[in-house]
């Protein structure tokens, strides 16, 4: 493997080896000094067409500890707004001798035309692009399942998990979906029609409009952020219906098995997709998915740029 | 002007006879080896048809000549078999006045190689608001019948009801390029289950057939002539059928893409497919190429659309929507309807000479392979095979979508007005 466009692209053993690489690396944070050799002396670019602080960081950090060179390159727009292209800035990348791009697009796909096109020969990680993926967001996610609800090994199977929010735009969900059928879970989506995708009956997951017949029966729940925009487009007549009939509040949470927890990629809109008190529960796991953040993604790095090829032998 | 011999050539694949060319006409048809000229071509096996007509071209000329110019465009059609091309009104500045529609039509005439019909814009500005001067450019030398805002759809019902009604003064023409805006806003692809796969906003077949619909029944209700471009939907198909069947005056088109080409192209994300309406289904294109078949879309346009190669070597969403077409439509309607049976030699010189003439009202094209009539003929060998390469063509741009693919077909000779414009696959 050598690029992470899409979480389609692992098998079942490709994620289960992230999530096990992942548990090793995690156990270097605990230590005084939090740095492997591991990388030292490859360069990683965290190269950001969105703002994305968060995600941004986590990546820095995760390179850090392998002992990477970071370059976080902030650039300005993309060609749609007249700025640098895509593929000047891919060339300039090239030429600095960078061996990772770790890349977040506002378009759809950006990630996989620069895997494919002869512009950079790099490793390409997609840190989320547009509305499709964002599959190191799957794998911590996957990660934290596995902790919580699996024994912290193995894979996934048997459990069910519903995602509920606006799964249209949410690329979390596109990679969740097909990373949580791969390790065997099972996936109920739940939003308004307006906020499913067209033709959502054929992925690997079950559908419902109705959050409260859906949290008796789940071992974990993600929720997503909705963006109160939307109301403008009508894909909902107002935030306070959203929340009214798709939010977690405290009642809601109290349907849910007494083991499941609560996920939620971040930021978090309180009082719109999450109540305030739900979100403080210590069944929310939200400030641990950022650890857990770090350890995937130095897992993934790790695997990336060489290490995947010694595993596998 | 020196007497030309088509020798030994099939018109419409049918008995072979010597075809003589001289002053622009056709004077005689007879026995092969009869035929009596100053330059004689070799056509043993190859098929003459009726010089095709384009219906839909982008040429780009004025405001865009990195993308094509109406020289390279005309080059281009020619390679294709083209006699005529129909350059679209959306150009900068907007093909809404006489004094545009005529440039266009002048700078096209300075190419001697293809009649160019300058289309007019229904809209001042293509901005869906204000007519423009329909019968100033019907009017104008270029004497424009096919009017269209293509890239844009008239949208408003009044205005399109307006430009339906204003035209029958001059028999002219509407071309509708339907597509609702408000169903498609910041649409990228089909949507289908793909679309939500790739996270790349839809653009519904219902966006095409809704306005289809309203067309058909508002050229209905006050008694006009309503051409509809680029059909890619089975659902579009059966709004034609029916509204043909109701006896309504309208008219459709196909693109040679979309007779080809279908959505699974866009997983890769390469915008060289990115096209507008978007390639779709494959029940679509079956469904595209019996109506062809059937006469429901009554002709093949290409809508080359040319664009630098800047504006395709970016991110999808960031890419203009767009393919050539000209220089290899023939080969592409020769492999999906000549070849599996479908069209006839006949049937197809009907959908990309005789119905396209007709609907533009091109009064000396489009016309039978007859002694009188004016020499304007495409000789193709529907044997030779050939590989798309790009840096071959004539076009300025090489946005082609088939790049690489071996394609059945080639068009041998090209006669425009009785002169050469293409001899053994060449501008002459």
């Amino acid at each position: 493997m050598q690029h992470l466009l899409s979480a389609a692209d692992l098998s079942h053993d490709e994620a289960v080896l992230i999530l096990d690489t992942a548990a090793q690396l995690a156990e270097v944070t605990d230590r005084s000094v939090k740095k492997l050799p591991t990388l030292r002396g490859r360069t990683v670019v965290n190269l950001f067409f969105e703002d994305s602080t968060r995600t941004r960081i986590s990546f820095e950090v995760a390179a850090k500890r392998l002992s990477a060179d970071v370059i976080n390159f902030a650039a300005k727009g993309s060609s749609v707004s007249k700025g640098e292209s895509l593929k000047d800035t891919a060339l300039t990348l090239e030429a600095m001798g960078a061996d990772a791009v770790i890349i977040r697009h506002g378009a759809s796909g950006a990630p996989h035309r620069l895997a494919a096109s002869s512009w950079t020969g790099c490793s390409v990680i997609n840190a989320g692009d547009g509305t499709h993926e964002h599959p190191t967001q799957a794998l911590l996610d996957a990660y934290t399942l596995r902790r919580h609800l699996a024994g912290g090994s193995g894979d996934l199977s048997g459990l069910s998990v519903a995602i509920v929010g606006d799964i249209l735009h949410s690329r979390v969900a596109r990679s969740n979906v097909l990373l949580l059928k791969t390790l065997g879970a099972s996936v109920t989506v739940v939003a308004p029609p307006t906020l499913l995708p067209y033709g959502i009956d054929s992925w690997p997951c079950s559908v419902s409009y109705d959050i409260e017949s859906v949290l008796p029966r789940v071992d974990a729940v993600m929720m997503l952020r909705v963006q109160a925009e939307r109301m403008q487009a009508a894909f909902f007549p107002s935030a306070l219906e959203y929340s009214r009939l798709y939010g977690l509040d405290i009642d809601r949470f109290n349907l849910l098995p007494s083991h499941a927890i609560v996920l939620h990629p971040g930021p978090m809109n309180r009082g719109m997709e999450i109540s305030a008190d739900v979100a403080d529960e210590n069944r929310s796991v939200m400030v641990e998915q950022v650890a857990n953040g770090v350890s995937v993604r130095m897992a993934v790095l790790y695997l990336l740029l060489g290490g995947m090829a010694e595993v596998e032998q | 002007m020196s007497s030309q011999v088509l020798r030994n050539v099939r018109p419409y694949g049918e008995e072979a006879a010597d075809i003589v060319i001289e002053d622009g006409l056709i004077v005689a048809i007879s026995q092969p080896g009869s035929g009596v000229g100053d330059v004689v071509f070799e056509c043993a096996e190859l098929i003459a048809l009726p010089g095709f007509v384009d219906l839909h071209t982008h040429l780009r000329e004025p405001g865009r000549e990195d993308a094509e110019t109406i020289l390279t465009g005309a080059q281009s059609a020619a390679l294709g078999g083209f006699t005529c091309v129909h350059a679209m009104a959306n150009t900068s500045p907007v093909a809404d006045t006489a004094g545009v529609v005529e440039q266009v039509w002048r700078r096209g005439k300075e190419t001697g190689l293809v009649n160019v019909r300058p289309v007019g814009a229904v809209t001042v500005g293509l901005d869906g608001t204000q007519l423009a001067e329909l019968g100033a450019m019907a009017h104008s030398a270029a004497n424009v019948r096919v009017f269209s805002d293509d890239g844009k759809c008239v949208h408003d019902p009044l205005l399109m009801r307006r430009a339906l009604e204003y035209v029958k003064a001059f028999d002219g023409v509407v071309a509708q390029h339907a597509q609702d805006p408000r169903l498609t806003i910041d649409a990228q692809m089909n949507e289908g289950l793909l679309s939500g796969q790739l996270g790349l906003a839809g653009w519904p077949a219902v966006a095409e057939e809704s306005i289809i619909a309203r067309d058909v029944l508002l050229a209905d209700h006050v008694g006009s002539r309503l051409h509809v471009c680029h059909l890619s939907t089975a659902g579009s198909v059966d709004v034609i059928r029916w509204a043909k069947a109701r006896g309504i005056n309208v008219t459709a088109e196909v693109a040679p893409h979309h007779l080809l080409l279908t959505e699974e192209l866009v997983a890769s994300y390469d915008p060289i497919y990115k096209v507008n309406p978007p390639l779709r289904r494959i029940e679509d294109v079956v469904a595209l190429r019996e109506a062809v078949a059937d006469g429901t879309i009554d002709i093949i346009a290409t809508d080359h659309a040319p664009h630098p190669h800047e504006d395709k070597d970016c991110e999808w969403a960031a890419a203009a929507m767009g393919m050539l077409g000209l220089e290899t439509a023939f080969s592409i309607a020769l492999l999906t309807l000549v070849e599996p049976g479908m069209l006839t030699w006949r049937e197809l010189a009907d959908r990309m000479s005789i119905a396209p003439a007709k609907i533009g009202r091109v009064l000396d094209q489009g016309r039978d392979l007859k002694v009188g009539e004016p020499a304007n003929i495409t000789v193709v060998n529907p044997r030779l095979r050939t590989v798309v390469e790009p840096a071959n063509m004539a076009s300025k741009s090489r946005n082609t979508p088939y790049a690489g693919m071996d394609l059945p077909g080639q068009v041998t000779h090209v006669f425009y007005a009785g002169k050469c414009t293409v001899r053994d696959g060449v501008l002459a």
